[in-house]
């Protein structure tokens, strides 16, 4: 297989296959979570579930005083990197054409460089709670293979960009290619792991704050 | 569309697009340098470096005309000028119809092909021989 | 064709009796550095090899091309300088530019190869046909017999044109030839996967002879004219191949992407684009990714060798590039996709996949919630009785 292929192929069928993996299992795991369905509470709400859950996404999303000063360096450098994520996944130009293919509309860009800069801070918050998560005793203890599995298969598509943007050791076609292949993975592995979270954060955070709103209680 | 014109690409001479003029610049400072100091001739080719439209003509309008312009005629014209900046020559071959085939920046005090060669001397000297044995 | 008598002189000589003055080779040398792009401190080197060099003989097969490349190359024949390099190679067989035809035109090649046996340079353009020998013929020998038997004798063979390259338009699916490049067609005749092939051809190449041979590719479509002349000149000037990159490419020519060299790459890297061909950004000339430029995964001179005398390329001209010196480039999911684009209907992918999977999914639900229900009602509770037992 000549590299073009390879990038052929990547662009194409591999595309196809990831897309197929990532939609199916996405839908999948939600149908499963929403249908389980929850006992119907019998005890009288004490408050508004919608209003509590609401503003639950967003105050879950601003770490207290004291959370932030227990774990500061997992709030910052936790935000570093999905903010830089964000950044470099969706304002780097070429990849809002990618999305413009399969949504059908774009929206603008960031100057290349401002991308490229955010992609080194986030391979560096990545690889600081990398080592951070081996080096605390509780956090290493409670880590699964899973853990290091996401991981890797976050921060490889960024790494591979990097280097494929720059064209560092190999040839444009099999960089692209292999950089592609990389964003293939975490698709297939996204439904299947905690990856999912960025799906059912909103979901799970309503959810919490629903709970105690029917309680009357503050979340 | 009654108004259909050739569309006019923006890009000033200002632009200064792949920043390979002033390096270029620069290099030909280095050149002069070299030429005074060791005697070392340098030879730019302006083909192989990308250039936008345009950065020739900025590179060959900053350089200027100096004292000497020289033309050949060998294989199709040939150009030789020295530029404002005694030591720097820009030598421009064409083809025989009359299209740029390649353009050097030489730092020399004199390019090589404005001298006689010596292979063209020998047979000028035999061709001379031969003329003056026939017509005394 | 050139003149046989001329064949056992040395460039310099051929040059000298034309009454070209050592003034004039001196200018044909400095223009085939440029045009070699090798560093002008090589002109001395060049001017002292091309002086004794032999005019060497060149075989031109055509296959199952468009005579795009020998168009492109005629191009290169426009005056003194270009038409020396080809005064300087003996030029045997190329049945395009050739007056003779049929059987004299054959034995013109064949008394070629003969002559030169070992020595002479097999050109060829156009891919070669594998399935059924009679898709593409030449005075009834097939493509493949001739390519075989004319490799067999060479002592390099350059494929000029992205078809004899890698196949090209022939080759592009679902490719109702078989047509391969000449590279792969020897590696398949090597791996004796070639039926179409003749045991007299068989006999007469040798497997390993033809393995063996140095392969340079020029693909492009058509090749920059000045890169063909620039590989035969390399060739005649050292007699050896220029240095090759991993698809077999001149570096000197294919060292660099086209983005790496574009003028209008630092619009890339501001961002600024094009958005369609006739916006505000096309006419200032912004970079063309987003219209589908192939230049950052394309591997060719044009941006500095530039075409048509020099003239323009086609970015500088507001085309994107199309990338028609890399593999397949017709089978890359349009001229107009971004290359950060997916090639297939990625949308439509979606929507039947998310119709499945809600429908597997509903299914996947209710079986876990029956088996919720089922687990609740399996659930005795404990009672007095069970606990006095």
């Amino acid at each position: 297989m000549s590299e073009i292929e390879f990038l052929n192929w990547v662009r194409g069928p591999g595309f196809q296959i990831a897309i197929i993996i990532f939609v199916a299992g996405v839908i999948i795991r939600f149908a499963e979570i929403l249908l389980l369905g929850r006992k119907p509470n019998l005890a009288e709400a004490k408050g508004s579930e919608m209003s509590s859950g609401l503003r639950t996404i967003i105050t879950r999303s601003i770490p207290d005083k004291g959370t932030f000063q227990r774990s500061m360096f997992t709030v910052v450098a936790g935000y570093i990197f999905h903010l830089g994520l964000f950044i470099t996944i969706f304002l780097f130009a070429p990849h809002i054409l990618m999305f413009k293919d399969i949504f059908g509309f774009g929206w603008p860009s960031l100057p290349t460089p401002v991308v490229d800069a955010m992609a080194i801070v986030t391979i560096i918050a990545l690889f600081a709670v990398l080592i951070h998560r081996m080096r605390n005793t509780v956090l290493k203890f409670i880590s699964t293979k899973e853990d290091y599995i996401v991981w890797l298969v976050t921060i490889l598509p960024l790494i591979t960009g990097y280097i494929a943007f720059h064209r560092i050791g190999m040839t444009a076609p099999t960089l692209l290619a292999i950089h592609i292949l990389s964003v293939e993975l975490l698709l297939i592995m996204f439904p299947f792991t905690k990856l999912m979270h960025t799906f059912t954060i909103v979901m799970s955070r309503w959810y919490g704050g629903a709970i105690s709103g029917y309680r009357g209680v503050k979340s | 569309m009654s108004d259909f014109s050739i569309v006019q690409f923006n890009i000033q001479i200002g632009d200064d697009l792949t920043h390979n003029v002033k390096p270029l610049l620069h290099e030909i400072k280095h050149g002069l340098d070299k030429l005074v100091e060791t005697g070392q001739t340098s030879i730019i080719d302006l083909r192989s470096i990308p250039l936008a439209p345009g950065e020739e003509d900025k590179i060959l309008s900053m350089l200027g005309q100096g004292e000497v312009q020289a033309q050949l005629n060998a294989l199709g014209l040939s150009e030789v000028t020295e530029t404002q900046y005694a030591g720097v020559w820009i030598v421009t071959h064409y083809n025989d119809e009359n299209h740029i085939i390649s353009r050097f920046i030489e730092v020399t005090t004199m390019p090589e092909i404005l001298c006689s060669q010596t292979e063209d001397i020998m047979a000028a000297y035999s061709r001379l021989t031969v003329s003056l044995e026939d017509n005394v | 064709m050139t003149n046989n008598s001329n064949k056992e002189k040395t460039l310099g000589e051929v040059m000298r009796s034309r009454g070209v003055s050592r003034r004039s080779f001196l200018k044909f040398c400095a223009a085939t550095a440029s045009m070699m792009a090798m560093s002008p401190a090589m002109i001395p080197k060049i001017a002292h090899a091309l002086e004794s060099a032999r005019r060497p003989s060149v075989i031109w097969l055509s296959f199952q091309e468009c005579t795009g490349c020998t168009e492109s190359l005629t191009r290169a024949h426009t005056a003194t300088i270009e038409s020396l390099i080809f005064d300087s190679i003996s030029l045997d067989y190329h049945h395009t530019l050739q007056a003779a035809s049929g059987h004299a035109a054959e034995e013109a090649r064949e008394a070629a190869m003969n002559e030169n046996w070992g020595k002479y340079i097999l050109v060829v353009d156009g891919s070669i046909p594998t399935d059924n020998p009679g898709y593409s013929t030449i005075a009834g020998i097939s493509n493949l017999d001739m390519f075989m038997q004319t490799a067999a004798g060479a002592a390099a063979i350059i494929s000029v044109g992205t078809c004899a390259a890698y196949g090209g338009i022939p080759h592009a699916d679902p490719n109702p030839t078989g047509a391969y490049s000449v590279y792969d067609v020897i590696k398949k005749f090597s791996n004796n996967q070639l039926d179409g092939i003749s045991s007299a051809t068989l006999a007469k190449a040798g497997e390993g002879s033809v393995v063996s041979k140095p392969i340079i590719s020029v693909p492009g479509c058509p090749p920059i004219p000045v890169v063909i002349t620039g590989v035969l000149t390399h060739f005649l000037t050292f007699g050896t191949i220029p240095e090759l990159d991993h698809l077999g490419r001149p570096k000197a020519f294919y060292g660099q992407s086209i983005h790496d060299r574009c003028y209008r790459r630092p619009f890339y890297d501001k961002g600024l684009f094009a958005e369609t061909f006739d916006d505000e950004g096309a006419k200032k000339g912004w970079c063309l990714y987003k219209l589908g430029c192939k230049g950052p995964t394309t591997y060719n001179a044009c941006a500095t060798t530039k075409w048509n005398d020099g003239t323009s390329f086609p970015i500088e001209s507001g085309h994107p590039c199309l990338g028609c010196s890399e593999p397949d480039f017709w089978d890359g999911g349009g001229f107009y996709k971004a290359l950060s684009m997916p090639t297939e209907n990625i949308t439509q992918t979606a929507i039947y996949t998310a119709a499945g999977a809600a429908a597997v999914g509903v299914a996947l639900g209710a079986m876990n919630k029956s088996k919720k229900n089922n687990a609740v009602a399996a659930h005795n509770k404990t009672t007095i009785d069970d606990l006095e037992k």
